[in-house]
């Protein structure tokens, strides 16, 4: 006894039926979600390179990977969040705390770079985990638990520095490492790209390959599923929340070295800009569906349209409006994406 | 995974992937294209702190009116708000990499010292603007104004006009969140002219709270932040009047703010004992003045900053010199003048009248 | 099919208490489960159905009494407890998310990793054998319609996602099966599905535990029915014994045991 071919779904052609278009372009938007950003990352690029060919130039490609690599880092975080179906809108708050933590005491308390640049680390994953707590066990609306703290973190930081700014120069030279020059090939890259790049394929792994990966997709998916199915939920909740507060704090290393110093100024609106990269990358909002890669190309895609409006001579008041023009695109194609008869 | 690409499915694609590109084509043509490489015409970009401050407003006009005379071709940029460094940092490359002749920068701190220096080592006109960068080397030039020296007038101006009574001052600075140079330099010239120890200049609030100006006794009643804005204005002084309703001298970041202030102290029935000293000398806040909301004002040019910058940018591209700095200063000062209308003996001012005709 | 009365139960709840706040959910209910059996539960909206399969599964902790496994006195903090000692359950939510595939639906929260180095020190799953082994369990029970076994869940019609949930009970319950009104949802064709899907699990050894107001399909595959009342026990009837419109009956209160 089989049921009648129409009850499946949108696989391979193997009924013999013939879906529509829109259907099956759905349906690999669907398990891709990472390929609606790279087709308009292309676009733009090559829009951009028609306007003005300095734009495909190994110098302009260089600028625009070192440009985005602070927010890329975030938004490994932001994305593991949003994932469970959570927000982080602590996330440059506990950045910044990590930096001028780290800065302040090898400053003031001589330590050493190595030593100071751990601190910052360790400075993140607390603030992370404190992220984790509140939402994990005390149960808060991701939302309202990481307002708070970033009003806290917000605090913490300025009534350590003070809200001022120490230059790289005052500074260990390991804190600004991330700044160093690395060229590959005919592109000009960092210590601090470097970083980000295997911060990538180390989450990706995890996320991909392992079982804490599958979980983190299952909870945001259907957190109360995957309690009956034996995952511990809360667990999942922290050690997310934990890891992204780590990489907020490797993130604040990279910062110095692309600053050239530790400022609370380095990275202004970074929680809005880190979601706009994670849902403009085809990451969905309500969690279970997404990824690293559709972020880092949704960084790519914001920072190409600075460089490429800034290349093509558009005042700033545009780049902002094109920006939210495309989060609108971004957030409706997901929506029409989610619909998925069943 | 096989295909789903077939012909029928690429076709849709790329007709939506059309609509979206004639999108993006649309609003890239919103701003300049002059093609790169028009002989004359020199390309400048213009760096601002943020989009939406009156000051910095009157300053793009500026530039962009003395642009058109110039034959420069302006690109508009900025932070996202008055702080945002990385975000000048990011404006400063894609410049250099747009291949720009020169830049006019309004530097939101010292972390984009390193991308002006590098933009300098690309061959780029750096010009700072309304804030000098520091060290002050770091820009070819800078036009700016001594804000410090604004705030010293006003100071000045307010311990003679209160001379022999006992002072309870308001501060009504910009943010408390970050130290920003103007917010801090007007901040301190204030209780400089006023006679008041400031302790450490490089820091906001940290003056004793009590003691002697040079015409009498002083007390702080509040130290707020307004972020420069009429209703952050109202805000801080509603917080200051909580605080101590015997206020009597109420120092702000700019005159929107003090503008703000002025409808506190009204709904609260004070304007009448308070005297309100501002910093900016837009018409607004000229008008302000004559009218005795607010007692005095230091007037700066924004816009004479703007047209000096472009047109000095565009001369020395073209090969030719700077202007020299101003005596004394290490850059060159486009002027502060105090106005009020009621004159004090020892402080030079000049009347809301005069100042309405060199207004912003 | 008659009734086996084997000396221990398999599964045994003695005097299960439940309260939520001033609300009794479960009022000192005793519950026998014996190898080899299909045990329905019937009752009607509120009496105690879902409170009851929660607290033998582990998803609720009962206030008092007693389970016992083959009669040794177990108690479960967690659902992952209960499936440890092998109950599977398949809850009216099916418990499953919906964006993952059936394979990874399949091993969710028991992952498979692969040999070696790569799964101990990388964890690196064994996506291979996963979907080897769930194709296998789908097959297993008869369920011809499903053939990619990377498909998500959500493409599921109802009755398949149902199917691909028994088939994961049965793939990992050792000693129990409950199911939580398994055929609520679906049509005729798609119920069928299911009910030949219980009966093989019964033909395989496994005693099931059925949760259903739907009597003809009750009927059709229990060998003995528990009828839950007002948060406690009403009896234990036989489909030889009495007919549906007894069962309701009783169920209602409109008759006693």
């Amino acid at each position: 006894m089989s049921l009648t071919t129409t009850n499946i779904g949108t696989v391979n052609g193997l009924t013999g039926q013939r879906q529509s278009v829109s259907r099956r372009l759905q349906h690999l938007l669907h398990t891709n979600p990472w390929v609606s950003p790279l087709v308009i990352l292309v676009l733009s690029i090559a829009i951009f390179t028609i306007i003005n060919p300095a734009f495909a130039q190994p110098r302009a490609i260089s600028l625009l990977i070192q440009q985005t690599a602070v927010i890329a880092a975030l938004g490994v975080g932001q994305t593991l969040v949003i994932l469970t179906a959570g927000i982080d809108l602590s996330v440059g708050a506990v950045s910044i705390l990590a930096t001028m933590l780290s800065a302040v005491l090898a400053q003031d308390a001589g330590l050493p770079g190595w030593v100071a640049i751990i601190v910052g680390v360790l400075t993140g994953t607390i603030g992370g985990l404190f992220n984790g707590f509140l939402v994990s066990k005390l149960k808060l609306p991701p939302f309202i638990g990481t307002l708070g703290t970033l009003s806290i973190f917000t605090a913490i930081s300025l009534l350590l520095s003070g809200g001022r700014s120490i230059q790289a120069t005052e500074l260990p030279a390991e804190m600004s490492a991330g700044g160093e020059r690395v060229p590959i090939g005919p592109f000009d890259l960092n210590i601090g790209v470097l970083v980000v790049i295997a911060i990538y394929i180390v989450v990706g792994y995890a996320l991909s390959q392992t079982g804490w990966g599958r979980h983190v997709y299952a909870v945001g998916d259907d957190a109360e599923a995957a309690r009956l199915s034996g995952i511990r939920v809360n667990r999942v909740l922290l050690s997310v929340y934990a890891v992204a507060g780590l990489i907020y704090g490797i993130a604040a290393w990279v910062l110095i070295g692309r600053a050239g110093a530790a400022t609370p100024n380095g990275i202004v609106d970074a929680n809005l800009a880190s979601i706009t990269a994670v849902v403009i990358g085809g990451t969905s909002l309500f969690g279970g569906r997404g990824g690293i890669i559709g972020t880092v190309l949704g960084a790519l895609i914001i920072q190409s349209f600075t460089i490429g409006l800034s290349l093509a001579g558009v005042d700033d008041q545009f780049r902002v409006l094109a920006v939210g023009f495309l989060v609108i695109f971004a957030v409706a194609a997901d929506q029409w994406i989610r619909k998925v008869r069943a | 995974m096989t295909s789903v690409f077939t012909s029928k499915v690429a076709r849709r694609a790329f007709a939506a992937a059309t609509a979206v590109a004639v999108g993006l084509t649309m609003s890239a043509c919103a701003g300049d294209t002059a093609a790169p490489g028009a002989d004359d015409e020199v390309k400048v970009t213009l760096i601002l702190k943020d989009l939406v401050n009156p000051f910095f407003v009157a300053l793009q006009k500026g530039a962009e009116a003395q642009a058109e005379k110039d034959g420069v071709n302006l690109t508009i940029a900025s932070g996202k708000k008055d702080g945002d460094e990385e975000g000048q940092i990011q404006a400063i490359e894609n410049a250099v990499l747009k291949g720009e002749d020169g830049i006019l920068v309004l530097p939101a701190g010292p972390a984009v010292n390193s991308a002006i220096t590098k933009a300098r080592e690309a061959g780029l006109v750096v010009i700072a603007l309304d804030t000098p960068p520091d060290p002050i080397d770091t820009t070819d030039q800078t036009f700016a104004t001594d804000n410090f020296e604004a705030g010293k007038l006003i100071g000045e101006w307010a311990a003679s006009a209160t001379a022999g009574t006992d002072v309870v001052i308001a501060l009504l600075d910009q943010f408390d969140d970050r130290i920003i140079q103007t917010d801090l330099n007007r901040d301190q010239g204030f209780l400089t002219g006023m006679g008041i120890d400031t302790a450490d200049l490089g820091q906001n609030g940290d003056e004793a709270q009590t003691g002697t100006f040079s015409g009498g006794n002083y007390t702080i009643a509040c130290q707020e932040a307004t972020t420069g804005a009429e209703d952050g204005g109202r805000e801080a002084m509603e917080n200051c009047l909580t605080a101590n309703s015997d206020i009597n001298l109420v120092y702000t970041i700019n005159e929107p703010s003090a503008a703000g202030a002025y409808k506190a102290l009204q709904a609260a029935g004070l304007e009448k004992d308070v005297k309100i000293v501002s910093i900016d000398g837009s018409c607004e806040g000229v008008a302000n003045v004559a009218s005795g909301i607010i007692s005095a004002t230091s007037q700066q040019y924004p816009v004479n900053m703007a047209t000096l910058g472009v047109e000095t940018i565009a001369s020395v591209v073209r090969g030719g010199d700077y202007p020299p700095v101003s005596d004394g200063l290490d850059f060159y000062n486009t002027g502060t003048a105090l106005v009020t209308d009621a004159t004090q003996d020892g402080v030079d001012s000049i009347t809301s009248e005069e100042a309405t005709e060199i207004c912003w | 099919m008659t009734t086996t009365t084997t000396a221990t139960p398999v599964l045994a709840a003695r005097e299960l208490r439940k309260n939520f706040g001033r609300v009794v959910g479960l009022d000192g209910v005793s519950l026998d489960l014996y190898a080899g059996e299909v045990l329905a539960i019937i009752g009607d909206n509120g009496a105690g159905k879902s409170t009851l399969i929660k607290c033998l599964t582990g998803a609720l902790v009962p206030d008092s009494g007693t389970l016992a496994i083959d009669g040794e006195i177990v108690s479960f903090k967690r659902p992952q407890d209960a499936q440890e000692r092998g109950i599977e359950t398949v809850y009216q939510t099916l418990a499953m998310a919906p964006a993952l595939d059936i394979a990874s639906n399949m091993f969710l929260g028991r992952e498979l990793r692969q040999r070696g180095i790569a799964g101990s020190v990388f964890r690196r799953l064994d996506k291979k054998e996963m979907r080897r082994r769930s194709y296998e369990a789908v097959q297993k029970l008869g369920i011809q319609t499903i053939q990619n076994i990377t498909q998500s869940v959500e493409t599921l019609s109802g009755g398949q996602r149902q199917a691909v949930a028994v088939a994961r009970a049965a793939e990992f319950g050792s000693k129990v099966v409950v199911l939580d009104e398994p055929t609520a949802a679906l049509g005729v064709k798609e119920s069928g599905l299911v009910l030949d899907a219980i009966k093989s699990l019964k033909d395989r050894g496994l005693p099931v535990i059925l949760i259903s107001h739907n009597m003809p399909h009750v009927w059709e595959v229990a060998d003995r029915i528990h009828i839950q009342r007002l948060g406690g026990s009403a009896g234990v009837i036989t489909p030889q014994s009495h007919n549906m419109t007894d069962g309701v009956a009783i169920m209602t209160g409109a008759a006693k045991l």
